[in-house]
């Protein structure tokens, strides 16, 4: 893609997908064909739909989903040192969502029914290799790990939301969504 | 790469952390020697959700709107399999005709953007730019740029998918439409209309997707042996034997070709599958109990659904599947590439499928509640999700209440194959090899072939002393927890 009909460079945006279900990464493409203007603006640095693996400094990141892991903690660390910008996208990154649900439940007892009271298993035990990241007692929103700068209602955001956060970052004004475009559920 | 875990002696351990362009959260570990031979390969699933456990207590009804958030790329699956477990709970085994027809409008709506988005938006980069090629570039914008004609159509591929999610179920992604023994809304005529004058653009993109993957598939030979596996199949037939994605029984197939057993009713699932547990990956590894955990484990999804069918219904997919049959002899396909293939042949069928669903006269009905029977203490429900074959399991009490669930999610089913494409292609691409990026995608290509929804899986804790704390970008400590080596967990006194 060229930009010579601007001298401005393109936005780098980060997105990443902690405790979720990347039905809010999902929700992103639905912008269609409107991707590809969006993508004359921004380029991709970190996300499920690159293969970059790590952060590099970014102006935006989005981040979807809510903490459950020791791992979860360290990509969002990344996020916040590397991102100007970061917003908390959808239900699971500002309230923990649905994943959160297991924090009525003592941790030891979930993996139990998964893993020892689970239909027909063979070898029943808790899976326990060091390549498994830890798991925190419950899912933590974001927003208790790290300061975030935006957050983004909806399970998941529309994609006119994510238009209508990102198109006023592009030009270096403070996002504005209408009304009828939030939405909790 | 160089990852941080120790390794033993002599060997050095190699991660790809986190695999890329797949939904959920997995990495690939590789244990390498002095002469770089690999020593061991593995997938891990990282992720943990306990839904089996948080899902107790609450109201059978709410089941399906909960589990559909799950993964955001099935979301519809998750709900059709739920809500069919939700129906036999209610007595229903008959939903009324339009309820039927809308289900499966939704379910070919839900996988042909799934399919369109696994390959244009994740894969198509590997085939189109090269498994080795610069991995700045390797995604959908890179696509977009070089390739602008391919990418839109995928694009709009997946938008028509979505766009009949939303006309049935009010939104794109975990929006609702069914209820206990049906639907909540009829399909009205405007949203059919806009529908169907669409459908002649997407017949013809479908074509053209079969025709890619047909043309790269058969162009490259190293495709044909690419983390290939001789496996046995599962996958569910309609009751004359065709491709089928929302109900019927399932059918088990041997490497060789033959029946394992009689096509079976999918209730009687745990008579024929278990799953075991191991301790590096959250997701269990099922097995045909028959056959035990060694020889019993089997592929599912659009390779396995090609494989057993014995024709589909629709003119333009049968003549694909006609040309895959060719390409194989007549045997099974077992090129683990050729799920790619296999995908779009069913993305075609499911184009076709829309066209004669938006003509049929049912499909506008007012007629979407079945008459309510005896309640039941459990429902079963088993579909064909875009992954493979979704079962949803569920034992309510008598005030409605969930007591027990059981999900064989999809991906699970391939857990033992994903993993042994890996080492696979660990071997062939890897052994002896100075270790680079573009030989590491290789192995993200071979998993990328399954489409892995690692959201729906699961996860657990090591043996080892480890402690994590939250802290605050001011130094601040919010929570410790630490476990010692006996894995017991102790966590500091929450301060906040
Ligand atoms: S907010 Fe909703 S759509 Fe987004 S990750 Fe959570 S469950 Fe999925």
């Amino acid at each position: 893609m060229t930009t010579e009909h601007t001298t401005k460079r393109k936005l780098k945006l980060a997105t990443t997908s902690l405790a979720g279900c990347f039905g809010c990464h999902m929700s992103f493409l639905d912008m269609d064909e409107r991707l590809a203007g969006l993508l004359k603006h921004i380029e991709f640095d970190r996300s499920p739909f690159t293969d970059i693996k790590h952060c590099g400094p970014c102006d935006i990141g989005l981040i979807e989903g809510g903490v459950c892991n020791a791992e979860n903690v360290y990509v969002l660390r990344e996020f916040r040192a590397q991102c100007r910008i970061l917003v908390a996208v959808g239900a699971c990154a500002i309230n923990g969502g649905v994943p959160a649900m297991r924090n009525y439940f003592d941790l030891q007892d979930c993996l139990e029914e998964v893993y020892l009271r689970g239909t027909n298993v063979t070898h029943p035990h808790i899976p326990d290799d060091p390549e498994l990241p830890l798991l925190l007692d419950k899912v933590y929103p974001v927003g208790e790990i790290v300061p975030i700068d935006y957050f983004l209602s909806g399970c998941p955001p529309s994609a006119e939301a994510f238009l209508q956060l990102l198109q006023p970052l592009l030009v270096g004004e403070k996002p504005q969504i209408a009304k009828s475009r939030l939405h909790y559920d | 790469m160089e990852s941080d875990q120790p390794a033993p002696a002599n060997t050095r351990r190699i991660a790809i952390d986190p695999v890329t362009r797949v939904e959920g959260h997995g990495k690939i570990t590789l244990l390498i020697d002095d002469d770089n031979h690999i020593v061991e390969a593995r997938f891990h699933i990282v992720e943990f959700r306990g839904f089996e456990k948080f899902i107790q207590g609450r109201p059978f009804w709410e089941v399906p709107f909960f589990v559909q958030r799950l993964c955001g790329i099935c979301p519809v699956s998750h709900q059709l399999a739920a809500a069919k477990a939700v129906d036999q709970i209610v007595g229903v085994n008959q939903l009324t005709p339009t309820a039927t027809k809308l289900r499966r409008l939704l379910h070919f709506g839900q996988m042909l953007q799934s399919h369109a988005l696994h390959f244009f938006h994740l894969s198509s980069p590997d085939f189109l730019f090269g498994f080795g090629s610069d991995p700045t570039k390797r995604n959908i914008a890179g696509v977009l740029e070089q390739y602008p004609e391919i990418a839109l159509k995928g694009v709009k591929l997946r938008k028509y998918g979505q766009r009949i999610i939303e006309a049935i179920t009010g939104k794109r992604i975990h929006g609702t439409g069914t209820v206990p023994g049906g639907m909540n809304k009829p399909f009205t005529l405007p949203e059919r209309d806009a529908l169907l004058a669409d459908i002649d653009d997407i017949l013809q993109w479908s074509q053209d997707a079969v025709a890619l993957n047909e043309q790269i598939h058969t162009a490259h030979a190293d495709h044909r042996d690419f983390g290939t596996l001789h496996s046995h199949y599962l996958s569910m037939i309609g009751s004359n034997g065709e491709l089928e994605f929302y109900h019927g029984n399932l059918r088990a197939q041997s490497v060789s070709g033959d029946n394992l057993f009689a096509p079976f009713d999918y209730c009687d699932y745990q008579q024929i599958i278990s799953e075991e547990v191991r301790s590096w990956s959250y997701l269990k590894f099922p097995y045909f109990s028959a056959l035990g955990t060694e020889h019993g484990w089997y592929r599912v999804g659009p390779l396995a659904r090609i494989n057993n069918c014995a024709f589909i219904s629709t003119p333009l997919a049968e003549a694909a599947r006609q040309r895959f049959k060719a390409y194989g002899h007549g045997n099974l396909v077992h090129d683990t590439l050729a799920y790619h293939w296999a995908r779009m042949i069913e993305l075609l069928h499911c184009a076709e499928s829309i066209q004669s669903l938006l003509h049929d006269r049912d499909i506008t009905g007012t007629d979407l509640l079945a008459k309510k029977g005896e309640y039941q203490p459990q429902g079963i429900g088993v579909i064909e999700a875009p992954r493979g074959t979704l079962f949803h399991h569920y034992h309510v009490n008598d005030e409605g209440l969930v007591t027990r669930a059981n999900l064989i999610v999809s991906t699970t089913s391939n857990n033992q194959a994903m993993n042994e494409s890996v080492r696979t292609v660990a071997n062939q691409y890897l052994d002896g090899q100075e270790i680079t990026e573009a030989l590491l995608n290789h192995l993200e290509v071979a998993v990328r072939a399954y489409d892995p929804c690692l959201s729906c899986a699961t996860h657990a804790l090591g043996k080892m002393p480890l402690q994590v704390t939250l802290q605050r970008i001011d130094g601040h400590v919010v929570h410790q927890l630490t476990k010692n080596t006996e894995g017991t967990i102790q966590s500091s006194p929450d301060d906040h």
